[in-house]
């Protein structure tokens, strides 16, 4: 039994959302998400109605509620999913991304890195001697980039959510990186051969975001990618859970009001800073080099043998990883 | 009752009759980047959890 009810109806409720001093049941929990998503859409002129949208789609919570939530919104939206190649995990999350396509009927796209690169994440981190974050984040920007651009979409759709974007606030203001800073919007037009993005999600937290795929039944990918363990956008996010716990609403007080205040004043940096683009002289994609990042790190890394994922992490992480493997096997041995 | 719990998946055995966020507590969690779920349904923060009760709790913050 639970003694809280639903703000709107009275009903019992099914969660409760300390920044809106409020309970909600299921129904006005989906309709409070639907709100906020049609609110950014509508105050950073995000999306229209008659946009073709190609949604980036990992298999986690965010981008499969991102894209249902839009469906129900009334919009044209496929999906590009992208294999990392990182062992297990990639295996299930691309099987949830299928899986809620197939069951809807819809389009997705998908690239395997491995196949048509010629390398994967963990490769590319070993090889380079870099995070793999570095590798996996510079990949999935350059191919979703290049799909939207040849699949003829007007506009990529992320799920980056509260969360996300105020624990890259809060590590940009920890370094005061001004460069940063100023490109951080829910919006990045399009520019120079970049397609437009955006970011629907940034009204919403991840615990609304894993509540409403709970209560729409979408089965999505919940464990952690085994390379992000430990990495310090999560260190972020822990720090500002913690504050948010003890100050409901800090989260989106901290990241909207960022956006409001400080967005216009910073927007003129972004142009002053931006860099002359150019062609790739390999690929074609728009970059401030000769060689575009990707193809430098495609050069550097294809062909080389598949290094197994627990080969790069560090003692932590491979401690964590080997656990999970060890509870998986335990479930069906 | 049984709580499940993930990344990694283990299964722990806890006395009910407490309120999911005095569970959250006592397993220092943070109610923040926790659900509860039970037979499929999110609790809420004062629902009542019982020691026949099957539920899992589940991280809802990731890294990527």
């Amino acid at each position: 039994m639970n003694h809280s009810k639903c703000r709107v109806c009275r009903q019992p409720a099914i969660i409760d959302l300390p920044r809106h001093n409020a309970n909600f049941c299921a129904e006005h929990l989906l309709q409070l998400c639907r709100r906020q998503v049609e609110k950014a859409i509508d105050d950073f002129e995000m999306l229209s109605k008659t946009d073709r949208i190609l949604v980036a789609v990992s298999g986690g919570k965010d981008s499969l509620a991102v894209w249902d939530i839009l469906l129900e919104l009334g919009y044209q939206a496929d999906g590009l999913y992208i294999g990392l190649g990182i062992g297990e995990y990639s295996d299930v999350s691309g099987a949830f991304a299928q899986a809620f396509a197939d069951e809807r009927g819809l389009t997705l796209r998908t690239i395997d890195l491995r196949h048509e690169y010629g390398y994967d994440v963990p490769t590319a981190a070993q090889v380079t001697k870099r995070v793999p974050c570095s590798a996996c984040g510079l990949s999935k920007r350059h191919l979703f980039d290049k799909a939207a651009l040849d699949g003829g979409y007007d506009v990529v759709v992320t799920g980056h959510n509260l969360d996300d974007e105020a624990a890259v606030l809060f590590g940009n203001a920890l370094r005061w990186d001004v460069e940063f800073l100023a490109r951080q919007a829910p919006v990045l037009p399009a520019r120079g051969g970049f397609p437009k993005k955006v970011k629907p999600l940034v009204r919403l937290t991840e615990r609304e975001m894993a509540a409403w795929c709970i209560v729409r039944g979408i089965d999505y990918q919940v464990e952690e990618c085994p390379m992000a363990h430990g990495n310090k956008h999560l260190v972020y996010k822990e720090a500002l859970s913690s504050i948010e716990r003890q100050s409901p609403g800090s989260k989106a007080a901290f990241y909207l009001n960022f956006v409001e205040r400080m967005g216009p004043i910073l927007a003129g940096y972004t142009h002053a800073d931006g860099g002359e683009l150019s062609e790739c002289t390999s690929c074609g994609a728009p970059t401030t080099s000769e060689v575009c990042a990707f193809c430098r790190l495609q050069d550097r890394v294809s062909g080389h043998p598949s290094v197994p994922v627990e080969f790069v992490l560090g003692k932590s992480a491979r401690k964590a990883y080997l656990a999970v493997q060890a509870a998986t096997a335990g479930e069906t041995a | 009752m049984i709580v499940r719990l993930r990344q990694p998946r283990r299964e722990i055995t806890v006395d009910g009759g407490k309120t999911v966020n005095q569970l959250l507590e006592q397993l220092d969690l943070n109610r923040e980047s926790h659900l509860v779920i039970r037979n499929g349904t999110l609790v809420p923060g004062d629902g009542r959890l019982d020691d026949s009760d099957t539920i899992e709790i589940r991280p809802v913050i990731s890294g990527g």
